[in-house]
Parts: structure tokens; C-alpha cells; sequence
């Protein structure tokens, strides 16, 4: 796809790109608006998939014949096209992963190996618990403290209590670009400034952030950046770890296996180069490939556009939402996504999202993997309703009569 | 009336209803009317966690019977609690260890007891008949005693 010059961006021709959006559930045209759990497919990356196992399937790296040379290519041609895209340095930088949990717990693991006993780890209060186990497990493990940013009411970091946190014993500070439950707009550019002012590393959790903004590694300065496809409109089951070079160097490997070598004997083993050093076993090609063609796919439109459209639909929904007796929004900060989290006095919110559902309505409910944010908020969960830019003030206009509706039965 | 005989009635109530959002109502209604398990019993040992909602479960034995008084913080788990208490309260513990809950597949809703649903559904259903399977164990030991 050329992205040179930008497609026009109309809503109504980017749904017929999307099948999955043109489906009636429980006999109603499907509203999704659970995007922020995973993102629909355009045609672009389901034809890409089909392509791969029914013509290009061959394990890569390793074959001489014509197959296994084509996927390879294909492979290494996604890899350097996400490199050029978050503007890396090097494709050596962009390590294929499972998704975003799994290249926390590789960061965790193998840059872990390199901290000891004291070296302290920051956390926000709003991290999903993939932001959180895998740190507590190495704190375990190494015996690094591990350290909680606290955020206020509105559901924003407090800076000032961010930078009494620092100090030259923090080693690394990992923080969620955006929130999944709040849909807050953390300012991780500034955060990673004052960590690295005191020596300290920052990994940014990108999964909530890769599909509504542009991501440059190199403006941001940050030093590992982890995102999931699914998210970002390509497969499950496949993701990145942006890392610096210099980093990802000296860190170990982290699981042994075929591809990640140079040389096995029985007495020594020496260990293959970046990106491969992260990447044992045969890995999810098609994954690969097919998120390569995501972010082809997105990046046929001007950012700008999604962004700004995304946003009126996320005001527009919190504006109409608002207009109900005992709603209260959860996150309010003024820099935020299009997440709208909620939660109706009286009303719990797996019975909001129970009817919801069979008015074809697709949200999510629940703690979202963010407990200890739900704590502080002293709730059980909330209603969130995640937009992407396929979606319509239509679509908001039926969401919102659905929750009237349901809060009609509910209270 | 047998537990086959009650599973049999609730299909029966639940086909005059084709549209989901009146299935619901019925079911919300049913979760408003449900008695309350006291709040001292509300402890953590007769709490039931789920993802998405919370369940506690009282189950006491009786005169050769059963005795359930549950309760959720989510009104539908509550009405969907309501409906299994009418099919397994006051009945013998070997009926509800080897009873089948078709009933909830029959109504539609048994999404509310896949395990994956997380709404602590599933497991209350285990601890009734894990609860049932013990006083039945203590009932012959006494027995036998």
C-alpha cells in the first residue's frame, strides 16, 4: 500500500472494509464497541492470512527452497516496515512477540537478569495486571521493590509524587501509554525525560496506544515500547518488543530453543544476533506478516483524522451519558482516548453489560484487569465502551437508547 | 414436585417470553424477589469470587434435605441464583448430587454457567453439589455410626 498519499478518511467506506462490522447478534446489527479489548480485521489483513497458509506457508530462515525463502522475506520485510514505522533505528530493534504481556514478561525476565537486590521498579497505579505480575514475580525473584506511582481522582498520574519517587536506585520505571480502563493519555514523553535524569530505564506499555496515535521510539526516547497486533487491527498471538540496540544487547536471552542460536554444542552454546537472540522456536509467521500489513493498512490514513474523529465520538458518548441521573464516568482527565468507562449508581455493571449485550451492544464490564485501580475507585468494575474509527454517532445514538433502556429495567 | 418437575415448570414459564429483553425482566424480577442471605453470613468463606460478579452461598442440612440461601451483588446473577435454588432448595442431597441442570440450557442462558463466564455462577453450582455430596457422606457415616 502506498502511504504517501493519505486515503480520504470516510467512515462509511472504512466499514466496508471491516466484515465482522456487518452482522446481525440476537437480530440486532451488530454495535461494537469493545475495542479496547481487541479490534476488528479489515479485508486487507484477512486476505493476507489467507495468502500465507494457502500459498507461502514454509518455516522460515532456515530453508533453501523457494517457500521457505518467500516467507522469510515477507517476515523480514514486516519486521523492517514496523521498524520504519515506529520510527526505530534498526529492524535488529523490533522483536516479534507474542503480544504485549508477553514482551513485558521478556523485558521483565531478561533485563531483570541484570538488576539486583534494591534496585527499585516503578508502576502507575492504572496498569493493567500484565504491567504489574511480571514485576512483582522478578522483585520476587531478585529481590528489586517494586514502587506505585499514585494518580489522583481524575485518574492522572501525580507528577510531582512521580518525581519523589525517582532516585538513582530506581533502575526502570514501566508505565501504560493510555489506560485501559480510564483511557487517560499518560505524558510519557515528560516521564521519560525525568527517569532517564536519574540513570533509570522506561519500558512504556504501548497496547492501548499503537492503534490511535503515531508512535515514534526515537522522538520519545523511551527504551522499550511493547504492543499487541490484535489491537492494532492485525492477528491474536502476535506482537512487538521495541527495544534500543544497545540494550537488548546485553540482555540474555530469554527462552532457549532452535532460531536463537549460532552454535549448540553439548559443552557451549553461543547465542544467534538481534533480533533473533528473542526469538526461539519457529515463530508465528503468518502473525509476522499479517501485522505488517495492519499497520500497512493503517497508515494508508492520516493519523490526525482518526484521531480527531475518535475523540468526537468518545465526547459525544460521555456528553449523552452524562445526561443520566446518577451516572458517574470513571477517568477524567482531559487528555484521554476513546474509552468512555461508567458506572450507574444501583446499577452493577455485569448487568448493564448482560443487557447491553442482547441489544447487540458489545462493551466490556468489569475490573479490565486493573484491580487495584478499581480499588482506589471503590468500585466493582465498570461499564467501558472502546471506539475505534469505524465506528458512528449512529452507532452512540442506539448505544445510548440501549442504556436508557437497560437502566429502565435495572433501577 | 420432583426436581424434574420443577426444571420442567421454569421451562414451561420461560416460553411465553420469545424476546430476550422480557426473559430478563422476568429474570431481574426474580432476582428483586429472592430472599436475602443475611448480612452476618455474607463472610468470606460463603463468598463465591467471580470476574464479574460476587455470589455468597449458605447450605445447611436438614431432616434428610438441602437448604440453600444465596445472594449476588448483580441482580441477574441473583434472578439466574433464584431459579436454581427453586430446583435444588429442599431437596435430597443424592437427587442434587447426580441432578442435571438442563433447564438452563432449555431457557437459553446457559452462557450464566460456563466456567468461562466468570460470574461465580458456575462454581456456586459446584460448591450446592460438592455441599450435597458431603452432608450425604456425613448422613452415612452417622448412619452407620
Amino acid at each position: 500500500m502506498d502511504s504517501t498519499i493519505k486515503r480520504k478518511f470516510s467512515v462509511r467506506e472504512i466499514r466496508e472494509d471491516f466484515p465482522a462490522l456487518r452482522q446481525t447478534i440476537y437480530g440486532k446489527n451488530l454495535i461494537y464497541f469493545d475495542n479496547g479489548a481487541t479490534s476488528q480485521k479489515p479485508q486487507y489483513v484477512l486476505d493476507a492470512i489467507n495468502q500465507y497458509y494457502s500459498k507461502d506457508n514454509a518455516n522460515i530462515h532456515r530453508g533453501v527452497h523457494h517457500l521457505s525463502q518467500k516467507a522469510t522475506s515477507e517476515y523480514e520485510a514486516s519486521r523492517k516496515f514496523i521498524a520504519a514505522y515506529l520510527n526505530a533505528k534498526s529492524s535488529d530493534e523490533i522483536i516479534f512477540t507474542k503480544g504485549t504481556t508477553d514482551g513485558i514478561n521478556l523485558v521483565a525476565s531478561s533485563y531483570g537478569h541484570l538488576l539486583n537486590a534494591g534496585d527499585e521498579i516503578l508502576i502507575s497505579a492504572m496498569e493493567h495486571h500484565s504491567n504489574i505480575v511480571p514485576w512483582q514475580m522478578l522483585c520476587e525473584r531478585k529481590g528489586c521493590v517494586l514502587k506505585v506511582i499514585p494518580i489522583n481522582k481524575k485518574g492522572e498520574i501525580i507528577q510531582d509524587e512521580y518525581e519523589k519517587l525517582l532516585s538513582s536506585k530506581t533502575k526502570l520505571v514501566a508505565v501504560t501509554h493510555i489506560s485501559n480502563s480510564l483511557g487517560t493519555i499518560n505524558p510519557i514523553k515528560e516521564m521519560i525525560q525525568k527517569a532517564h535524569a536519574v540513570g533509570a530505564k522506561v519500558l512504556i506499555d504501548g497496547a492501548q496506544s499503537i492503534q490511535h496515535d503515531k508512535i515514534d521510539v526515537k522522538d520519545l526516547d523511551c527504551d522499550f515500547f511493547v504492543f499487541s497486533g490484535h489491537k492494532v487491527f492485525g492477528p491474536t498471538g502476535i506482537g512487538v518488543l521495541y527495544g534500543k540496540e544497545t540494550l537488548l544487547d546485553r540482555m540474555p536471552p530469554y527462552q532457549g530453543g532452535g532460531d536463537m542460536i549460532l552454535k549448540v554444542t553439548f559443552d557451549k552454546t553461543t547465542y544467534n544476533e538481534l533480533p533473533y537472540k528473542f526469538e526461539a522456536g519457529t515463530p508465528h509467521i503468518a502473525g509476522g506478516i499479517c501485522l505488517g500489513k495492519a499497520l500497512e493498512y493503517l497508515n494508508q490514513f492520516d493519523i490526525e483524522s482518526i484521531k480527531k474523529h475518535e475523540t468526537e465520538l468518545a465526547d459525544y458518548a460521555q456528553d449523552l451519558l452524562l445526561t443520566f441521573e446518577d451516572m458517574n464516568i470513571i477517568g477524567e482527565s482531559k487528555k484521554k482516548t476513546s474509552v468512555v468507562s461508567f458506572i450507574v449508581d444501583g446499577i452493577h455493571p455485569f448487568d448493564m453489560g448482560t443487557l447491553l449485550d442482547k441489544q447487540g451492544i458489545a462493551v466490556r464490564t468489569g475490573h479490565h484487569c486493573t484491580q487495584p485501580l478499581m480499588d482506589f475507585y471503590k468500585i466493582p468494575g465498570t461499564v467501558r465502551a472502546s471506539f475505534a474509527f469505524y465506528n458512528t454517532k449512529e452507532e452512540i445514538d442506539t448505544f445510548i437508547a440501549a442504556v436508557e433502556k437497560s437502566i429502565g429495567m435495572l433501577k | 414436585m420432583t426436581l424434574e418437575e420443577k426444571q420442567k415448570e421454569i421451562v414451561e414459564d420461560f416460553a411465553i417470553y420469545d424476546d430476550w429483553m422480557e426473559k430478563y425482566e422476568y429474570i431481574i424480577e426474580l432476582g428483586r424477589d429472592l430472599p436475602i442471605i443475611e448480612e452476618d453470613k455474607k463472610t468470606k468463606d460463603r463468598i463465591i469470587e467471580g470476574c464479574q460478579s460476587q455470589v455468597w452461598l449458605d447450605s445447611s442440612f436438614a431432616d434428610g434435605k438441602m437448604h440453600f440461601k444465596a445472594d449476588s451483588d448483580a441482580i441477574i446473577t441473583k434472578g439466574i441464583i433464584g431459579l436454581l435454588i427453586r430446583v435444588l432448595d429442599d431437596e435430597k442431597p443424592e437427587d442434587i448430587a447426580k441432578c442435571d441442570l438442563h433447564f438452563i440450557q432449555e431457557i437459553g442462558l446457559h452462557e450464566h454457567l460456563s466456567p468461562t463466564r466468570s460470574n461465580g455462577l458456575a462454581s456456586m453450582v459446584k460448591k450446592m453439589k460438592m455441599s450435597a455430596l458431603q452432608a450425604l457422606t456425613t448422613n452415612d457415616s452417622e448412619q452407620k455410626a
